[in-house]
């Protein structure tokens, strides 16, 4: 109970003496809480009854001794109990009006004995005893001092096994029941906060000063004023007159936002919001709502002006910069009573936000998003102890900022994690980024000399001329950039800001050095963060606008390094930078023609690759995409692309190869004959340009006519030939996955096949890592289809290696793996082996699968493997539960999975006795269900389905109960020859039943059977004409019956 | 001056020249003895520019503010230092300050800063042209600290022989590893946004951006430029983009 209480009890502020604990529900069920636990105490643990505290628990009470009956010896002022402890003193000990009691056994008695008082008794017992857990079981035990439960059971156990007497282990006991009520009374406070979300006067106010605080003219201020209307406060903290109060509102406010008009707000407990505004008459309100109710004032605040929003998330990140300044120096008090506040807020925010705002609010205010809060749990206590510290030193923020950048501040920020999102494709622009707040670590004093001779020259850049900044920022350049103690150092002295307005200034030779130093910086994830936070890419995106050639460079590369992370490739974007960038791609136009390379050409092209470099960082944005696109960058690329400098192909291959995931690329690079210089590159001796390459083509080779580019520029034998090299996993995945993509073109297999190029993928099946089988597998599936590479692929012994990756996880390996699999088993030869190797139960198993194209493609490849598999029924039959789990597949959503499930049932119902069981399981009517739809793939493996289906027993006379007939016969109005023969083929097993017959008849199934007898497949020809047979017959019975 | 002299100065300057075209230096030439005006003309009297004359030309065209860098200026072009410009000191003078190779830009910019002409930089020298600047802060106890310590640090980042002096040798090698640092103690070269409007309203010619084969004014060197240049300064010759030049 020592958390609870010193936690979430709510005491009354400190001052005078002993503090008591405030009259509110909260400490009321606390205390009743614990009340209960002591009284029944001595029914549910009678030998820890007996334990005799290390300590009295001792207060003043009300009880009078003559309460005390028997097991006491009373007296007119005093009173003890009978039982006594080893030295024979007394365990319940009262002289008027203290009291002293030593065991839980006397607690409760007590408790018994004070009947109605005993409330006010056991409240008066905690308020005189603030740490009843020391008192009881000694200071070993401890469990105020933040000492989670873990440690603290730890710590228990420790104990336990140094000594071994009795009492300890009594001790031990008494300890982790404490320990449960600690716990179960937190849950329950919590229950009650949960419960008070009004506001009331203090926190209203509280909220009131704060934003004065931050309140006053120029850019970085929340507001531009707050104040009451009323200076008369009620002694109960209210400004309303009394009237008003009465309606439960406390006071109101004027608010002028930067960009809006004064705003009078009334706060009440219900809530904030605004009212009719300043009447006429002088100091009168038009108390009337006129708005909607806000749980707070921030909240309030936040709708209406957007500056607000904005530079209250601004004002956190300063309060993040000061907080460690502040961490070490608090004073243990303070410490505890924040913790106070710290535990409720922090608890309760687990279970519902809004909580917090009433009590405090700042914690709410400082966490921009949820993702601040789903961090580990401690993290966000220490967060939210740290932010609540501020509420104190928000006062100072201003002054202790300019502290630390003077130089007083004793911290540097290590970064605890990278945050690289550099590969993240991102596809929506929408969402708020994946931002993390900065982790500045304080460290100790001894920070490294760099730092204090980078201060030095962030200050002779702030306060030199042009010929000082430029001395400063060359002797800045020659710090080892690369390493994070330099690179946060000039962020923390202030360096950043300084050198970004540089970039402001018409000086070039500054702007130079400013931007060599910041595109070294940026390759920090952090400084890339900050230099986005400081508006510096919309000056870098004017730069790029200017004459200086090399300015212009230094600018489209600063870029490229920051613009890795989503929100600075929008910034990018909205400031007209791709369109600026794709211009510089255009000063290379000349390069071609390398007679005339001189002094200004490679600068050109130089100007060119760092346009180049940019685009490619820039393109991870799917609208950027879009924006280089219009802005005419492909043709500019396709120029490039035809160079033979490696550092400007790597660029613009990265670029091409980014975008080629759009439709609309794809189409482009195909125009303006891109493929045959991707082909070209391939051959290149840079790694990476061929990592690119490849995986450019395997982006665009989803298209046919590229596919046929790509081997008639003869791409196929390079590609080929990169399979033998696998020491680059990254190259090796693009190839692999061009590979893959080019082999969907049967003349494409056929080549590889002539390059060897199958026996090297099926080596690769084995020690790659994920990204690389997907590709190989998936190339491998599309090798399978003809016969002679499935030959290969058995010979090379790369069956086994297929079956193993059945049992893996990845979603799209499984589809490839599945597939290939299903592909081999064609090959009854193939079949035997993966029969040894139990693949089928491998395949079937992963119809269980979550991902519906797992499901599908296994379901496809089973189809084979019961084709071809000896003595198919029999095997089918020995998996337990499997043709239950086949069947139930039917209720699936998904398209494709229906219709290899019914393809799979279809193979399955060859066997007699496994369609019995199938149809135990109620094929049928799941079957009939299905029957109403257009998709034409479907319909096929469905119509096959249930002519397989009508051989047993009265299946067909329950297909015609299920109504599945009239929707077949709409099948033979669909446009696919396929659909018409397995229709033509169900309808013929179904035209057994008379009934049926009839239905078909009424459906105008004759005339479009007669229509389908006149087809050139014979199959469906007879099928057709078998039909009609049976309905024809049917009605000459009829007639028969009819006249005889 | 009469016509058949002009050519035959245009011709001997020209060949000596090779940053200027023929044009040019026909322009420069004129443009010279506009500045310097008619009434000089007279036979055996030096003809040229004097140093007043030179800085107010330097401050008004090329917005050059620093009384001492002006007249280092001065005394670069003033090859036989008899205290004014000749014509052809002009002509040559012009063609490193607008369209001088790295190497004759080091040359010069070393000799504009090497203020007693010992070939050695000295710290004293390199106080004397960084004294102003820093900004002064009332703080500071002793206002020169920072301009020392400016010293040292430029010491360290040029001096490699560590002899407490830039040689040329030093100086030359830091200027190649970083050009930044071309004009480490003071703006001694144009702007390169001034030469290209420089002289637009004497002369109708262009070259300057439009002829690619000019070699010499490649950015990096252009980047190399005065600072504080105002717009007042700038207004006095207008920028006429469509016909630059000298």
């Amino acid at each position: 109970m020592g958390v609870a209480l010193t936690r979430s009890a709510q005491w009354t502020a400190a001052g005078h003496g002993a503090k008591t604990l405030e009259v509110t529900p909260l400490n009321e069920a606390i205390v009743k809480e614990i009340m209960m636990f002591v009284e029944s105490f001595i029914y549910k643990y009678p030998q820890e009854a007996n334990y005799v505290f290390v300590e009295p628990l001792e207060w003043k009470t009300n009880l009078d001794p003559s309460a005390f009956g028997s097991g006491y010896a009373v007296s007119e002022t005093t009173v003890k109990s009978e039982e006594v402890d080893k030295n024979g003193e007394p365990l319940l000990y009262l002289s008027v009006p203290q009291i002293k009691i030593r065991s839980f056994g006397q607690l409760s008695r007590m408790l018994y004995i004070a009947k109605s008082m005993k409330l006010k008794e056991a409240q008066a017992c905690i308020e005189a005893n603030r740490n009843p857990v020391a008192k009881i079981l000694g200071l070993d035990y401890n469990i105020i001092n933040g000492k989670n439960g873990n440690s603290f059971v730890s710590s228990v156990l420790d104990k336990m096994n140094k000594d071994d007497d009795p009492e300890s282990e009594i001790k031990m006991k008494i300890a982790l029941q404490l320990k449960q009520l600690d716990l179960h009374l937190l849950n329950h406070s919590l229950k009650h906060i949960s419960l008070e979300i009004r506001l009331n006067s203090g926190t209203v106010k509280n909220d009131i000063e704060l934003l004065k605080q931050f309140s006053g003219k120029g850019e970085q201020t929340v507001l531009e004023s707050i104040e009451y209307t009323s200076d008369y406060e009620f002694s109960n903290g209210c400004r309303a007159p009394p009237w008003r109060q009465i309606q439960g509102e406390i006071c109101y406010v004027l608010v002028k936002p930067h960009d809006a008009e004064i705003l009078c707000v009334t706060c009440s407990k219900e809530g904030v919001f605004l009212n009719g505004g300043k009447t006429d008459d002088e100091g009168q309100i038009n108390y009337e709502r006129k708005g909607e109710i806000y749980k707070d004032l921030v909240t309030l605040l936040k709708e209406k002006s957007a500056i607000f929003s904005e530079n209250m998330s601004k004002q956190e990140v300063k309060f993040s910069e000061q907080l460690q300044k502040d961490q070490p120096n608090k004073a243990p008090k303070e410490e505890v009573a924040v913790t106070h506040k710290t535990s409720i807020t922090s608890r309760k925010s687990a279970q519902e936000n809004r909580i917090n705002l009433g009590r405090s609010q700042l914690t709410k205010r400082l966490e921009p998003s949820l993702n601040w809060r789903t961090s580990v749990s401690s993290k966000e206590s220490r967060n939210t102890l740290r932010d609540t510290q501020v509420e104190k030193h928000g006062g100072k923020l201003e002054k202790s900022r300019s502290s630390l950048s003077s130089g007083r501040a004793q911290l540097i920020r290590k970064s605890v994690e990278k945050i690289e999102e550099i590969i993240s494709d991102s596809s929506s622009e929408s969402e708020e980024d994946e931002e993390q707040p900065d982790h500045r670590q304080e460290a100790n004093a001894d920070l490294p000399s760099e730092y204090w001779q980078i201060q030095k020259l962030v200050k002779y850049l702030k306060g030199g001329n042009q010929t000082a900044t430029v001395i400063a920022l060359c002797s800045m350049k020659d710090f080892n950039l690369a390493q994070e103690t330099c690179q946060l150092a000039i962020r923390d002295v202030g360096g950043l800001e300084v050198l970004i307005n540089l970039l402001e200034t018409d000086e070039v030779k500054c702007k130079i050095g400013s931007l060599k130093i910041l595109k070294e910086i940026s390759h920090n994830p952090q400084i890339r963060r900050n230099i986005v936070d400081l508006g510096g890419l919309p000056v870098m995106v004017n730069i790029l606008d200017s004459p200086h050639k090399s300015l212009k460079c230094l600018a489209a590369e600063t870029i490229a390094n920051v613009a890795k992370f989503k929100r600075a490739r929008r910034v990018v974007r909205r400031h007209g930078g791709i369109t600026k960038l794709v211009a510089l791609l255009d000063c290379g136009k000349h390069s071609a023609e390398p007679a005339q390379s001189s002094l200004y050409e490679t600068r050109d092209v130089e100007v060119a690759r760092c346009g180049a470099l940019a685009l490619w960082s820039c393109s991870k944005s799917y609208a950027n995409k879009e924006s280089i696109r219009k802005a005419g960058g492909i043709p500019l690329l396709a120029r490039l692309l035809k160079t033979s400098h490696e550092d400007m192909l790597i660029p613009v291959v990265g670029t091409l190869q980014e975008c080629a995931s759009e439709e609309n690329y794809r189409a482009a690079i195909k125009a303006e004959r891109i493929i045959e210089n991707l082909v070209k590159n391939l051959n290149s001796e840079n790694e990476q340009l061929q990592e690119h390459c490849a995986m450019a083509i395997y982006q665009c080779a989803e298209d046919e006519d590229t596919r046929d580019l790509v081997r008639l520029h003869g791409g196929l034998k390079p590609l080929a030939s990169l399979l033998t090299n696998t020491d680059n996993k990254e190259r090796l995945a693009a190839v692999t996955g061009a590979v893959w993509k080019c082999s969907i073109s049967k003349e494409n297999v056929t080549k590889f096949r002539e390059y060897k190029a199958i026996e090297t993928l099926v080596g690769l099946l084995t020690d790659q890592p994920e990204e690389v089988l997907v590709n190989v597998v998936g190339a491998l599936g599309e090798c399978c289809q003809e016969h002679e590479n499935r030959i290969i692929i058995r010979k090379c012994g790369g069956i086994q290696p297929l079956v193993n990756l059945l049992v893996g996880i990845n979603q799209a390996l499984l589809v490839n793996v599945t597939k290939a699999v299903g592909a081999c088993a064609v090959e009854p030869e193939s079949m035997m082996i993966i029969d040894r190797l139990d693949g089928v139960r491998l395949l079937w198993s992963l119809l269980k699968n979550p991902h519906p194209d797992v499901k599908a493609s296994a379901a496809w490849a089973l189809c084979p493997c019961i084709q071809n598999a000896k003595d198919a029924g029999e095997m089918v039959r020995s998996f337990v539960g499997g043709l239950e789990l086949v069947v139930n597949l039917l209720k699936s959503e998904n398209k494709e999975v229906l219709a290899s499930v019914c393809a799979v049932i279809t193979n399955i119902a060859k066997d007699q006795e496994n369609l019995a069981v199938i149809t135990d399981h109620g094929v049928v009517p799941l079957l009939s269900k299905l029957a109403n739809t257009n998709n034409d793939k479907l319909r096929r493996h469905l119509a096959e389905t249930i002519s397989r289906c009508c051989m047993w027993g009265r299946n067909r006379v329950a297909f015609g109960e299920h109504k599945a007939v009239a929707p077949l016969v709409r099948y033979l109005k669909s446009n696919d020859t396929n659909v018409h023969r397995a229709t033509a083929q169900a309808l013929y097993q179904l035209s057994e039943d008379a009934d049926n017959c009839i239905t078909m008849h009424e459906n105008g199934a004759v005339k479009l059977l007669l229509d389908m007898v006149g087809s050139p497949d014979e199959e469906l020809q007879e099928a057709a004409a078998g039909c009609i047979s049976n309905i024809r017959r049917l009605a000459l019975a009829i007639e028969k019956a009819r006249y005889s | 001056m009469n016509r058949k002299k002009l050519q035959k100065l245009t011709d001997s300057l020209n060949k000596n020249c090779k940053h200027f075209s023929k044009f040019e230096v026909k322009c420069l030439i004129n443009l010279f003895y506009n500045l310097v005006g008619e009434v000089m003309e007279r036979q055996g009297v030096v003809i040229g520019l004097d140093r007043n004359a030179f800085r107010n030309i330097l401050h008004m065209t090329f917005g050059m503010t620093d009384d001492m860098i002006m007249d280092r200026v001065f005394r670069g072009f003033d090859k036989d230092n008899d205290g004014c410009i000749s014509v052809t000191e002009w002509v040559y003078g012009l063609s490193v300050f607008l369209r001088g190779t790295l190497e004759e830009k080091m040359k010069y910019c070393f000799e504009v800063f090497d203020l007693n002409g010992d070939s050695f930089i000295s710290k004293e020298e390199m106080f004397h042209m960084l004294k102003n600047s820093l900004l002064k802060q009332p703080s500071e106890e002793d206002p020169d600290e920072g301009i020392k310590d400016l010293v040292e640090i430029t010491l360290k980042k040029m001096d490699h022989d560590h002899d407490g002096k830039l040689s040329f040798a030093d100086y030359e090698q830091a200027v190649r590893e970083e050009t930044l640092l071309l004009e480490a103690f003071g703006p001694c070269l144009p702007d390169p946004k001034v030469t290209t409007c420089v002289h637009g309203t004497e002369t109708k010619t262009s070259y300057r951006s439009s002829s690619p084969g000019l070699p010499g004014l490649a950015s990096d060197q252009m980047s190399h430029i005065h600072p504080q240049r105002t717009a007042s300064k700038r207004k006095r010759w207008p920028r006429n983009r469509a016909g630059p030049c000298l």
